[in-house]
């Protein structure tokens, strides 16, 4: 049965493009027929976090209007084959496409793949409610700040009201030093605060940027990152694997740091 | 002492401010949760207690009447001591 997942924060900003083009990746390299959707018309990215903005012809208004068939609209990545992405239009905007229309690509795109996931545009107006329309779980997409977390929160009370039951919390661009230094709410704290279940925690990395800025996705790098290593897990977890949260103080590093651990001990802080 | 030291020199001597994040967050939530405002729950405690009223004698020094929200689910809260029970059909 096909899974359709939508990703999505309230927020914009926090990572739902990052977390869409990863999870994508890492569920095609697990074997499954995955499709990502840009469901943010007007500003699509998903193209470009993953590399693909050159091969962008037709998008899903495209399919809509019915200037192409879906196959035409839709690009499978070369370099993992079990990954297809539809692409956004962007010379629209939100309004140009209707929650039914939403509904009936989706449908169209049923049975064939195992995973769809959509990028939610940020905000909660019309982009959110034609990207939650057709999901049947969601990834809320959040990072320990007051204002992501306050906009996580609405966007939950908005899934639940919409009937969509499964849904899953992504902690994005942790700082597991400011945590420790009691600078930053802690996974537990955001948990707590947010009360619905843990599926992925990714630490804030340069290495992040690094990989958009290449267009190549964390999860294909031959020696994972931490934050590849995450997305990793995450992505079998949402599989139904279990994982173990990764123990970031365990990866503590820099020169300063560790004189910092070697007069004051862990105990200090 | 050396500790002391390096404890002024890698921790900066503010108490963190997590904890600040976390009370705002949660008085921001429990707002945002509840969508009942102020005037609309002094309509409906008024309303309660009329009710109320009709079968009981309530102490009206310690009532207590609020809304308050854990987790994701908000709950309204009514302590509403008795006095005595009135005898409904002398009294509707």
């Amino acid at each position: 049965m096909t899974r359709v997942i939508v990703i999505t924060s309230g927020k914009g900003g926090v990572g739902k493009t990052t977390t869409t083009a990863n999870l994508g990746m890492s569920l095609a390299q697990l074997g499954y027929q995955t499709a990502l959707v840009d469901a943010d018309i007007g500003l699509r990215n998903l193209d470009l976090l993953l590399g693909l903005e050159n091969r962008v012809i037709y998008t899903a208004l495209e399919v809509l209007s019915g200037e192409c068939r879906l196959e035409q609209a839709l690009i499978r990545d070369k370099r993992q084959p079990g990954l297809l992405l539809l692409p956004a239009a962007q010379n629209r905007n939100k309004d140009s496409i209707t929650s039914d229309q939403m509904k009936y690509l989706i449908s169209l795109m049923e049975k064939q793949y195992d995973y769809i996931l959509i990028d939610c545009p940020a905000g909660i107006e019309t982009g959110f409610h034609n990207a939650i329309g057709p999901a049947s779980e969601a990834i809320v997409v959040t990072t320990p700040e007051i204002a992501a977390v306050r906009d996580a929160d609405r966007v939950i009370g908005l899934l639940e009201a919409n009937g969509i039951q499964k849904i899953n919390l992504l902690i994005n661009r942790l700082r597991p030093e400011m945590v420790k230094s009691n600078d930053m709410m802690s996974v537990s704290d955001v948990k707590e605060i947010l009360a619905i279940p843990l599926i992925g925690v990714i630490p804030e990395d340069e290495c992040v940027i690094i990989s958009t800025n290449r267009g190549e996705p964390l999860v294909l790098e031959k020696k994972l990152s931490l934050p590849g290593i995450a997305f990793e897990n995450t992505a079998y977890r949402l599989d139904g694997q279990h994982v173990d949260f990764i123990d970031f103080d365990s990866y503590s590093k820099g020169p300063l740091k560790r004189l910092r651990n070697f007069f004051l001990g862990s105990s200090i802080t | 002492m050396i500790t002391e030291f390096f404890e002024h020199l890698f921790i900066s001597n503010n108490r963190g401010s997590r904890n600040d994040v976390k009370r705002r967050l949660k008085l921001v939530l429990a707002h945002d949760r509840s969508t009942l405002n102020a005037s609309t729950l002094e309509k409906m405690r008024k309303e309660i207690l009329i009710v109320v009223s009709k079968y009981v004698e309530l102490d009206t020094e310690s009532l207590e009447f609020s809304i308050r929200t854990d987790s994701r689910m908000t709950a309204l809260i009514a302590n509403l001591p008795i006095r005595r029970i009135l005898h409904s059909d002398e009294n509707i």
